[in-house]
């Protein structure tokens, strides 16, 4: 059994994965204590997705462990009950936020069949609470009874979250979240995901290949490369001081808004 | 045979690929739109509107050309034949009607359950659909046949089988695409049990595809129980059927009497001509596909 450091909810520790015999994660270790949020960011390929998969249950690991709040995850083949009691351990928003709600559910619903699973309301108690998580998220009550395709994408990934804070989980895993959002609409989603982290204590594992985001969300940066962490800190530290090439590379490949490259002038676009 | 003609259909080929061009007129989904629903409303109410019972025999009758008292004339023992493809129509669309809807659930459960539980259940699911479909339905009728003896019960569930592929084989792909969609993993993280997945959430977006696949094989469903009927191995005489009337009239082809066999012959065509290109516009209209 690993060692469990009380209060962290996330402890994973030396993370591999490999697909047949290419490595997409190699030794990656992340710890997250309730309420702090995490970003991964790195390019393309770099294995965030597989990391973050992981720690979500949704891939076993080949080798490293994963702890959330002291207890391994349910494998694959878990009965649907331990999956369940698992459930508000971790959470996950996936990016593409159609395919990641049921297209023929309307969103209300799919926030209600959440709400029968994992709490004891009923009836109008229910519908209330289901009411409460669509205003937490920024949505219309009256939207509770769209579906997906006339939602856009910014209220899809605003019921995806609400969906998921139904079980009132202490981490969510957040895979480029807003990465398939307009610039706007992306800040909205941050501004909104900031709030809610003040408002519950929920902590985030915050994937993204866009360091533009990282200060409006993450306390702490990792950055990946090829599978291996290559840097760490926190996020002034590493968006202002990082030597790491790397990272300065991946700094200074970020155009817009958030923060400006500070050594060298912004080129014109 | 016509089970053949869906695999083709299955397998796209580019004859039936400009006729789905064809199929994109409006004017041609009306019609055929119209040819279903007349013949549906035929077969409902044909007590109100056959003017004759369809089993009323008359020696003094037999083969009479078209009159006003016998607007399709009569066949071998005097019966009205008009009256005989109205009531035929109720037994002629309702096998099919059976044969679809049950391959069409069946195909579905055993697709769904496949594309879910995965490794050897869905490997046996596979093999057991790949053998149905590989063995002309027909044959399997005749060997049911011999062993249970004929008439429409056995035909329908016979046809159930043959056509369990039709709908199982597409309906199971699709259903390892859908759950491969990050929502399935989502509500396998929020706790939701694999059947409850299944049942609530991939069987109602397979949904529409199911419908086209029971649309698109219904027409082929009538066409082979007619055919059934025809070598005498599904609905049995004296019973108005469409497929037993192209038989039975076959001995009045050789008394010049051609009527009988030639009215139900053209009735058959034009409804699975109607079905078909129905079947191609549903299918374009809930997939968005031009398949
Ligand atoms: N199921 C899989 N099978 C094989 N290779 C995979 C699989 N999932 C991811 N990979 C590979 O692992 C690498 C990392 O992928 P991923 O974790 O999605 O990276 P990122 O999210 O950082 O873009 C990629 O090269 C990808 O092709
Ligand atoms: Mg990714």
């Amino acid at each position: 059994m690993p060692e469990h450091t009380p209060g962290a909810i996330l402890e994973a520790t030396g993370l591999r994965k490999t697909f047949g015999d290419f490595t997409a994660v190699d030794d990656v270790s992340l710890t997250l204590t309730p309420g702090a949020s995490l970003a991964v960011v790195g390019e393309s390929g770099s294995g965030k997705t597989t990391t973050a998969r992981m720690i979500a249950g949704l891939e076993q690991p080949t080798t490293g462990t994963i702890l959330l709040a002291g207890r391994q995850p349910p494998g694959p083949r878990a009965r649907t009950t331990e999956r369940r009691r698992f459930a508000q351990h971790v959470q996950m928003v996936f990016q593409d936020p159609y395919t990641s709600l049921d297209r023929h559910q309307r969103i209300g619903d799919s926030i209600t069949e959440v709400l029968a699973l994992h709490t004891d309301l009923r009836g109008s108690a229910r519908t209330a609470r289901m009411t409460e998580l669509l205003e937490q998220v920024g949505l219309n009550p009256q939207q509770a009874i769209s579906r997906p395709r006339s939602l856009s994408g910014g209220q899809r990934q605003r019921a995806a979250i609400a969906r998921a804070l139904a079980v009132q989980p202490r981490l969510l895993v957040l895979d480029e979240a807003v990465a398939a959002l307009d610039v706007s609409v992306q800040a909205q989603i941050l501004t909104l995901l900031q709030d809610i982290r003040r408002q519950t204590q929920v902590a985030y594992l915050f994937i993204t290949h866009d360091l533009g985001v990282v200060p409006h969300i993450a306390d702490e940066i990792v950055v990946m490369r090829q599978g291996r962490v290559v840097d760490r800190g926190t996020t002034t530290e590493v968006l202002d001081r990082s030597q790491h090439p790397y990272t300065r590379a991946l700094i200074d490949s970020v155009p817009r808004r958030g923060w400006k490259p500070r050594r060298r002038p912004a080129t014109p676009t | 045979m016509s089970t053949y003609q869906i695999a083709a259909l299955g397998r796209g080929s580019t004859r039936l690929g400009r006729l789905r061009g064809l199929i994109r007129g409006r004017c041609v989904l009306i019609v055929a739109g119209s040819v279903v629903a007349v013949t549906v409303l035929t077969a409902v109410f044909a007590p109100l509107i056959a003017p004759y019972d369809p089993n009323a025999v008359d020696p003094t009758a037999v083969y009479q050309p078209s009159s006003s008292a016998h607007w399709l004339g009569t066949d071998d023992a005097g019966r009205d034949i008009l009256s005989r493809l109205l009531y035929g129509a109720r037994s002629s669309l309702l096998a099919p009607a059976l044969v679809t809807l049950t391959a069409g659930l069946v195909g579905t459960a055993l697709a769904v359950s496949a594309a879910w539980l995965g490794g050897w259940y869905d490997r046996l699911v596979s093999a057991l659909l790949d053998i149905v479909f590989g063995f002309p339905g027909l044959i399997l009728a005749v060997v049911v046949a011999a062993m249970f003896g004929a008439g429409l019960t056995v035909a329908v569930v016979t046809l159930s089988v043959a056509y369990l592929p039709f709908i199982g084989r597409v309906v199971r792909s699709a259903a390892l695409r859908e759950r491969q969609l990050p929502y399935v993993s989502a509500l396998r993280m929020l706790g939701v049990s694999g059947r409850r997945i299944c049942l609530r959430h991939l069987t109602p977006n397979l949904l529409p595809l199911v419908l086209v696949q029971i649309a698109t094989s219904y027409g082929y469903a009538l066409l082979d129980v007619a055919a059934f009927s025809f070598i005498g191995l599904g609905v049995q005489p004296p019973t108005a059927e469409w497929g037993l009337m192209v038989a039975n009239g076959s001995t009045g082809i050789l008394a010049g009497r051609p009527e009988q066999s030639l009215y139900a012959g053209v009735v058959i065509v034009v409804f699975v001509i109607a079905c078909n290109l129905l079947g191609g516009s549903l299918s374009q209209r809930l997939l968005g596909d031009n398949r």
